[in-house]
Parts: C-alpha cells; structure tokens; sequence
C-alpha cells in the first residue's frame, strides 16, 4: 500500500494541500466530496460543551435523575447536529456560471451554479470570497445559482479568488465548510471618464464630410435587422405587425462615423487615461447610434454599430497591453 | 469564524420560539418563585414584546445594568442571602428574563438559549415528576426549534419544528446509551446548600396533638412495598417508624438513638420478605415492618428497634428487608432503657394518675394492668376525628375525661401516660399502619395519611410488645383503614374516599406507571447501573469497561443515525453507473473514453476498433442515451442497460 494514496483519502492532507499548496482553479463542476468538507464547532458550539460539562457537574452532585436524561439528550443533540451539519454540505455541486463584463470599480457578479442532487434541501449555505458574503438554499433535486459579487479595480481579466462555501445549519453549534475555486473569470473594462464626445469630423479617407446634424435623423426606410444593428433602432411598431424585426434605416447614418484613435489624443495623456477617455467614447457613440472604429497602437478595430462591436472595442482596450 | 453580515436581524418566528421556550421553562419555577419575581418577569417579557413591534423600546445599556443589580438586591432581601439552591435558581431566571430584553444579535440568542436550558434543569431541583418531565422535553423541543429557525431564517416555521424534532428523536438513542451506561457517581461530590432539601413532608422526631392527624390530609406517597412473599394481613401491618419517649406533657420526643450490635428478634411464625422503595424524607429513619430480623447492609438497628440509614434519605433509595409480624422483641429492655421509659411529667393529669395508682394497687401484675387499659379503651366511648377540640395543660386528663374525641396521637400519648403511671415501662412508636396494593403492578402503597401512632409496654419475659389503643377504640380504623374509620363529613384528600371507582383505577394506572418511573428512571444510581451490567452479562463492571462499552455502543448508534441521515445524499443513476462501468470495461482494453468524446461516437469508434462486439456496444450506447437524455426514465430499459453491461465482454 503506498502511503500517497492512503494520505490522499484523509482529511487532514487535503486541508494542508488547501491552506499550504498551490490553488489552481478547478475547471467544470466542482464535487465537494466528504475528503473536501470540514467541520468543527463553532464558538457558540463550544460554550454549548461547556454547559453541557456543566450540567452534568450539577446532575451528580444533586443526584439528578432527570438532570442526566437532559443533559444527555442535549448532549446527543450537539452530537447529532455534527452529522447534519455536515451532510447540509457534502456531495453538492458547484459550478461556474456566467459573469458579465463590468467596469473597473463596479461589483463583478460571479454567478455560481449550486446543484443538489440529493433527495433532501440544504438550508443556509453561506458563500464568502474577500469580505463578500452571500447565502442561499437549495431544495433537493434542484439547482440555484447565486451571484458573488467581487469588487474591482483593474482593467482586465479578474481571476474568482477562492471561495469559502460554509454552513451552520441545522443549530449553529458546527461549522462545515469547504474551499471551491471555479475557473471563472470577469472582464473589467476601463473606468470611462466624463469626457464629451468628439465632434465628428471629415474624414479624407473615406471622403464622407456630412456632419451628425437633424438631418441624420431623417427617416429613410426599414430592413431586416442584423445581428450588428443597435437595438435602439429597431423598428418595434412595424416589427409587431411584421414576421420579422426590422430596422430603421436613417438618411444621414453614413455620415456620422468616428475613428477613436490612441494616437490622436493629447501627447502628454497617460496611457490609462488615454483608456478610460476611448472607453468613454465608445460607450457615448453606440448610446448615440453612431458608427465608429477604435485605433489602438497596434490593434485596430474597424468601422462598425452595435452591442458585439462596442463589447469587442471595450475588450481591446480592457486587454490593452502598452 | 465571523458572524454573518445580517447578525442584527432577528427573524421574529424563531425569536417567538425562543420566548416560548423561556416561559415554559419558568413555568413550573413561578409556584415557588418569590411573588415580585414572577411579577417582575412577566413585565420584562410585556417589555420585550413591544420592543419587538418598536425596535426603540430596547433599554439603554445602563438601565440594564441597573435592573441588573436591583434584581441581585431583591434577591438578597427576599432571601437574606444569595447563596443556595432557591436564590441561585431566582438569579438564573431574572438573568434568563433580563439577557431576552438584551437580545439584539444572534450570539445574544445562544446565550438565551442555553440559560433556558440551565432553568429547565433547575426545575429538577423541585420536582422530577412525569408531567415536568414532559414540559421540559416541550421546552427543549421548542428552544431547539427557536435554534433551527434561526439558522435558516427564510424557512416556515413547520420545517423548523420538522428539523427539531427529528434531531431530537435521533437524539433519543444516544441519550439511552449515555444514561444507562455512563459511569455513574453518587453524589454529592461537595456540600450541598442547607435549603437543598427543604419542603418534604413525613414523620418528624417530635408528636403533638394534631401532628399526624396533619399528615392524614396528604395522599403523598411515603413508601412502596414489594412483597416477595406472601403479605401478612392488614391488621399487622405496623410499619415502625421513630420511637418517642420523652413526654414533656404536651409534645413527645424522640431520645438519643442508640446503636445496639446485640438486638434479637424471636420469631413466632413464617418471615415476610419485601423490598421498599422509600421516598426522600431528609431523616435518618428507614422504615420496615414490625419486626425488623434482616436488614440492609448499609443500614443499623438502634435500640429502639429502629432500623436508621448513616446518612439522611434525601433521595429515594430502594432495600430489601426481613420481617416477622408475629414476634417477641426481647432486647433493649436494660434497667436504664426501662428508667426512661417510665418517666413522667411532674404534677399534670391528677385525675389518670389517680386511675393508674388505682390499677396498680387492684391488679395483680404488669400484663394484667395492660388488659384492664385496654378494656378501659375500648370500653369508653371515644370519637375518632380529625379535628379533635383543643386540649389544655392537662391534656391526657382532658381527653380521656372530657372531650373524648381524639386522633391516634391522643389516644396513643394517653395510653402510654397510664401506663407510666401505673409502672408498667411502655413507649409510643409513631410509623404507618395498612398500605393499598395497586392492582396494576403489585406494589403495595403507603401513604402519608396512613400514618400511625401505637404503642409498646415492657412485659418482663416477653419483651416489648405491641398495643394500639386505636385499635382498642375504633377497630375499624385497623381492620379497614383510615378512609372507613374517619367520620362521613371528614376532608379526606380526594382520592383517598372510597366511592369514586373510575378515579381509583385512574390513580392505579398512573401510580404505577410514577412506580416504573421511579424505579428505573429516578432510581437508576450506581447500584442500579451495576446490577443492570451484570444482568447483561458483565458482572463487576470498571469504569474504564464501561467507558469502552460506552464509546463503542454511542459510535455505532451514531454510524446508523449517519447512514439513515445520508441514505438520499447521492440520486441512483443507475443508467450512468452501468454506463460507466461499460467504459471501465473498454478502458481496461485500451478503449478509454476520450474526455470530448459523446457516448455515440465512442460507441462509433469502439464498434470499429471491436467489429464482433458491434451490435451489443451500439445498443448500450443507444440505451444510455435515450436514458439520459430522452424524456423520463424507464425501468425496462434500465434493466436491459444493466443486462446488456453485465454481459458484455470486450
């Protein structure tokens, strides 16, 4: 018998390999199996010990008949609430779920998958990741997600740290807890600053020298829509009336194009700065409708509308690397 | 391990629960508690609930400890001092009452809760009855729920009593185990509080007029008897209790018990064999019946023929004893025994003074004056009552001249007054006379209003023996019992009279069932465990051997507790199991499932790979498949899936 496989069935080990090793995330479903949940007394289940001491103290010393029944059935009380403590917790599944991109500064909501396969509900199943702290059940044979939320402050990818998964049920005198690390991970684009955005310009490239006035406003006809078209111009009256949703077509829409260039903003701009302004930018021309395109040093994301265009131009300049 | 964020919020069912639970385990505290606590507890719980409408109600900090220290000062001034059983207890509920008021956050609802359960068990101090017993397991079954629901506030009220009492019923077994075999001790391990057993009612050392006609008004049980053998009858069921010889003109006392290693019964007919199972009374005395041949180890004769125990009986205690109702006592008759016990008062009672000196001179001897006593008793016309009128200084003369009207005290303290007189040495002995036999269970009961005083002369020859002028006066009280000798209009306790029948048989089923309860669940103590071991086949138990026992019975109950618990945790899959296993069995050929691979296109490349097992690898992969992933499960093809994977060899 070889003494790895045997430490690798036992508690303690896999503890040391939680507090002491490396914690690499854990991809797809996480099986929080019995080697994985541990479970001690809580404070108030340690003041509960000593009562109970302290009652059978007081049993003998008075001959207390029914002193001992009741000291002994609230000892079988603690006793037994290890095992339900414990089965609140074992053989769950944790998975991860989806996380939307937000902006630096804002929550991160990391939506975690919780399935109980069992016949019987957990109660109170706490989720602690840095100070944030969230609870939830799940009846049995069902699953629940909950959002974590995880504060941000770097453009980026924001790795989901180790989360505690712990509960006190059925009385709070034991704590089970066990450590899931999903492979989940946020995008945390740039803080947009307050800037305005640029007046659209000439450009001698593409020839167009229309101004975004009233006039590009002025209805010119319905097509079907794109997947790239913004959802602000959908034609919602005739779209009812339609099989298909339609899109508004506009006279002067060709007209009101923008390059966001990196390199055309003022020389002494620091590079995050630079960042948040573009950011800025792109969030202010798709509310607006307005096409456009971003140029980063080496990177260039050409002319385009819509939701996936913006999510696209905002990734850039989340994963902008100088 | 830190609070959760919401720890100031208190979910108002649980914390209703945990009120509940506190009221029910004072409930029984409030009959004996001094009036302003039960006062002052009840305004604290009004203040709590309207705290619990308007969160501002809550006192400041200070205020509490004011309340605090004024409840400590009540204390004190109710009972000068706040040392001891009753005011410790009073503490502990002010304290329960003031910690609700306090109650803001969760760590403070522990808190409350344990104190609820040191209150409950402090209701054991007064009473360990079933009743009690049942409010306190109510108690702890509703203070357990307060717990549950605090623990899971989102949850109805029902699922947290479902939780409760399901802990608690598992609870039960482990309970069982630790009760019968934790090694037990006799206590006390040090001093007990002097008010610790105050409040049990019985014989006491001294006998006045009106003392046990007091007792006659109580059912309370005194003793239980089981006979081994054949009981004597009725008439000769003296239970001897303390002797009383000094007689000071009004009251009778008891002399100086003196240990006697020579006593000697004779015995003049078949022994009877019994066991009693005697409830506390705070004396020394143990009662048996007349007279006392064998008596426990633990326990002495004095000269009296008074079997005592070293310690005083403050709980109940169960001993085998040997009697034989028809006997001769020939000990304790030494010239100083018989000085005492022909001591007089000076100058009360002229007139049975005169009636005795007149016996002493007309008959011939001692046993000859007893006769004529007799006859002089039964001869009279006495009233047996028990509210006899008050008697003066000369309280022999007044009644058996005046009034006439008398409990046994009086017509036993007279009887034992002439006979000193005439110098016939004689004693009163107070104890209990009858018993009824539930026919529920055998046990013969004895009450406190069977209580009892006759009385002994010294015949020299024969020893001391036995006379009850009752009886000489009214038979009928020895023959059938206080119930038929009491006059129609007494205030017998209620369930002593005879014509209620149903109500009879009730107290029958209920008093046996208090009897098993006494005898195996009050009265499990060391010697109890120790017999309980040896009867299960471990004669001479260590406490290491039990602790063992113990340890190795409480695992496996909990390893059963944990299996049931832990039956539903993981949903039979039986068609991934046996899928499973179908490529545990390619694996093992080198067919290992690739980790991307569906179950078709592995069934696709295993049928290319093993083209005789084809048709067999397509119809498991299809099976599990439909299985799986098609509508609702079937248990045909389950069946056909696992046939298929049992045989199928690669």
């Amino acid at each position: 018998m070889k003494l790895d496989r045997v430490l690798q069935y036992s508690q303690a080990y896999n503890f040391f390999q939680w507090v002491f090793g490396k914690h690499a995330p854990e991809p797809g479903v996480v099986f929080l199996s019995q080697r994985r949940v541990y479970i001690l007394p809580t404070r108030h289940g340690l003041t509960f010990g000593l009562a109970v001491i302290l009652m059978l103290i007081g049993s003998i010393n008075y001959n207390l008949s029914l002193g001992y029944v009741l000291t002994f059935l609230l000892a079988g009380l603690g006793i037994v609430s290890i095992l339900h403590t414990f089965r609140n917790l074992a053989h769950l599944y944790v998975g991860a779920g989806r996380v939307a991109p937000v902006f630096a500064g804002d929550a991160a909501q990391f939506e975690l998958v919780f399935e109980n396969k069992s016949d019987f509900d957990r109660h109170s199943l706490d989720l602690a990741c840095r100070g944030a702290r969230v609870s939830c059940d799940v009846p049995g044979r069902h699953h629940r997600s909950v959002m974590l939320p995880a504060k941000t402050e770097k453009r980026g990818w924001l790795q989901l740290e180790r989360v505690t998964v712990d509960t006190r049920f059925p009385l709070g005198l034991m704590r089970a807890w066990s450590y899931v690390q999903p492979d989940m991970r946020a995008l945390v684009y740039p803080r947009p600053d307050s800037a305005p955005l640029p007046p659209t310009h000439s450009d001698a490239e593409t020839g167009d020298a229309v101004s975004a006035g009233p006039g590009a406003d002025d209805f010119a006809g319905l097509r079907p829509y794109h997947a790239s078209d913004s959802p602000r111009h959908i034609a919602w009256k005739a779209s009812a009336r339609s099989e298909l949703l339609l899109t508004k077509l506009f006279a002067g829409r060709a007209a009101s194009e923008l390059w966001f260039d990196w390199d055309r903003l003022p020389a002494g701009m620091h590079a995050e700065a630079r960042l948040s302004r573009l950011a800025r930018w792109v969030i202010l021309a798709e509310e607006r409708g307005l096409r456009y395109g971003l140029k980063l040093p080496g990177v260039e994301v050409p002319l385009g509308e819509g939701f996936p265009h913006r999510e696209r131009c905002l990734k850039e300049l989340a994963l902008y690397r100088g | 391990m830190a609070e959760p964020r919401n720890a100031q919020f208190l979910p108002p069912l649980p914390f209703a629960m945990l009120i509940a639970g506190a009221t029910l385990a004072v409930a029984s505290h409030t009959q004996w508690l001094p009036f302003w606590v039960d006062f002052a507890a009840a305004a604290l719980l009004v203040w709590r609930a309207i705290a619990s409408i308007r969160p501002g109600a809550l006192p400041p900090r200070w205020l509490l400890i004011l309340l605090t220290f004024s409840g400590a000062i009540g204390v004190f001034f109710s009972y000068r001092t706040i040392m001891g059983r009753d005011p410790g207890v009073t503490l502990l509920v002010l304290l329960l009452f003031l910690k609700l008021l306090e109650t803001r956050a969760r760590r403070d609802v522990f808190v409350v809760a344990f104190l609820v359960y040191f209150v409950a068990l402090a209701n054991f101090f007064y009473s360990q009855s079933i009743p009690i017993a049942g409010l306190m397991l109510l108690t702890v079954f509703v203070t357990t729920t307060a717990l549950v629901g605090f623990s899971a506030p989102l949850r109805p009220v029902v699922d947290d009593l479902k939780t409760a009492g399901r802990m608690l019923a598992q609870a039960g077994p482990v309970m069982l185990l630790l009760f019968f075999l934790f090694p037990r001790v006799q206590g006390p391990l040090w001093g007990m509080p002097q008010d610790a057993y105050s409040g049990v009612t019985g014989l006491s050392e001294t006998m006045s007029p009106g003392s046990i006609s007091a007792l006659s008004l109580s059912d309370a049980i005194a003793f239980r008897v089981k006979f081994e053998t054949e009981p004597p009858p009725r008439a000769l069921l003296y239970w001897r209790g303390p002797v009383l010889s000094d007689f000071d003109g009004l009251a009778w006392r008891v002399g100086l018990p003196q240990l006697r290693r020579n006593m000697s019964v004779e015995a003049a007919g078949t022994p009877v064999d019994y066991e009693v199972t005697l409830e506390p009374h705070n004396r020394n005395w143990m009662f048996a019946l007349e007279m006392p041949a064998r008596i426990p180890p633990t326990a002495r004769l004095t000269s009296e023929y008074l079997v005592i125990s070293l310690t005083p009986i403050r709980s109940r205690v169960r001993y085998e004893m040997r009697s034989f109702p028809q006997f001769q006592a020939p000990s304790g008759g030494g010239p100083e025994d018989l000085a005492i016990a022909l001591r007089l008062p000076r100058g009360v009672n002229p007139r049975s003074l005169a009636l005795a000196s007149e016996w002493r001179e007309s008959l011939a001897d001692n046993s000859a004056i007893v006769r004529r006593a007799i006859e002089f008793f039964r001869g009279s016309r006495f009233e047996y009552t028990l509210q006899p009128p008050a008697l003066g200084r000369n309280s022999v003369d007044e009644f058996l001249f005046d009034t006439k009207q008398g409990f046994c005290e009086h017509f036993a303290s007279s009887f034992v007054f002439l006979m000193r007189a005439a110098g016939v040495p004689a004693r009163v002995v107070t104890g209990y006379q009858g018993g009824d036999t539930n026919p529920v269970d055998g046990y013969m009961v004895v009450r406190q209003a069977d209580a009892h005083a006759w009385a002994e002369v010294w015949l020299a020859g024969n020893g001391w023996k036995r006379v009850d002028p009752t009886a000489a006066a009214v038979p009928v009280r020895v023959e059938l019992g206080i119930t038929a000798a009491a006059p129609a209009g007494a205030t017998l306790p209620l369930l002593m009279r005879t014509n209620l029948n149903w109500l009879k048989g009730l107290r029958n089923n209920w008093e046996a069932l208090t009897n098993q309860w006494n005898q195996w669940v009050l009265g499990y103590n060391p010697d109890r465990q120790r017999e309980m071991l040896s009867w299960l086949g471990v004669p001479q138990p260590s406490w290491q051997t039990m602790t063992v026992m113990l340890f190795w019975s409480v695992a496996g109950v909990l390893l059963l507790t944990a299996l049931w618990l832990l039956r539903g945790i993981r949903r039979e899959d039986t068609a991934q199991r046996a899928w499973l296993r179908f490529c545990d069995k390619l694996a093992r050929e080198g067919l290992a499932r690739e980790r991307a691979e569906g179950p078709l296109d592995y069934a696709n490349r295993v049928a290319r790979a093993l083209p005789a097992r084809e048709n067999a690898v397509r119809a498991i992969a299809s099976l599990y498949v439909d299985q799986r992933y098609g509508p609702g499960p079937d248990t045909r093809s389950i069946d056909r899936l696992r046939h298929l994977v049992r045989e199928f060899a690669p």
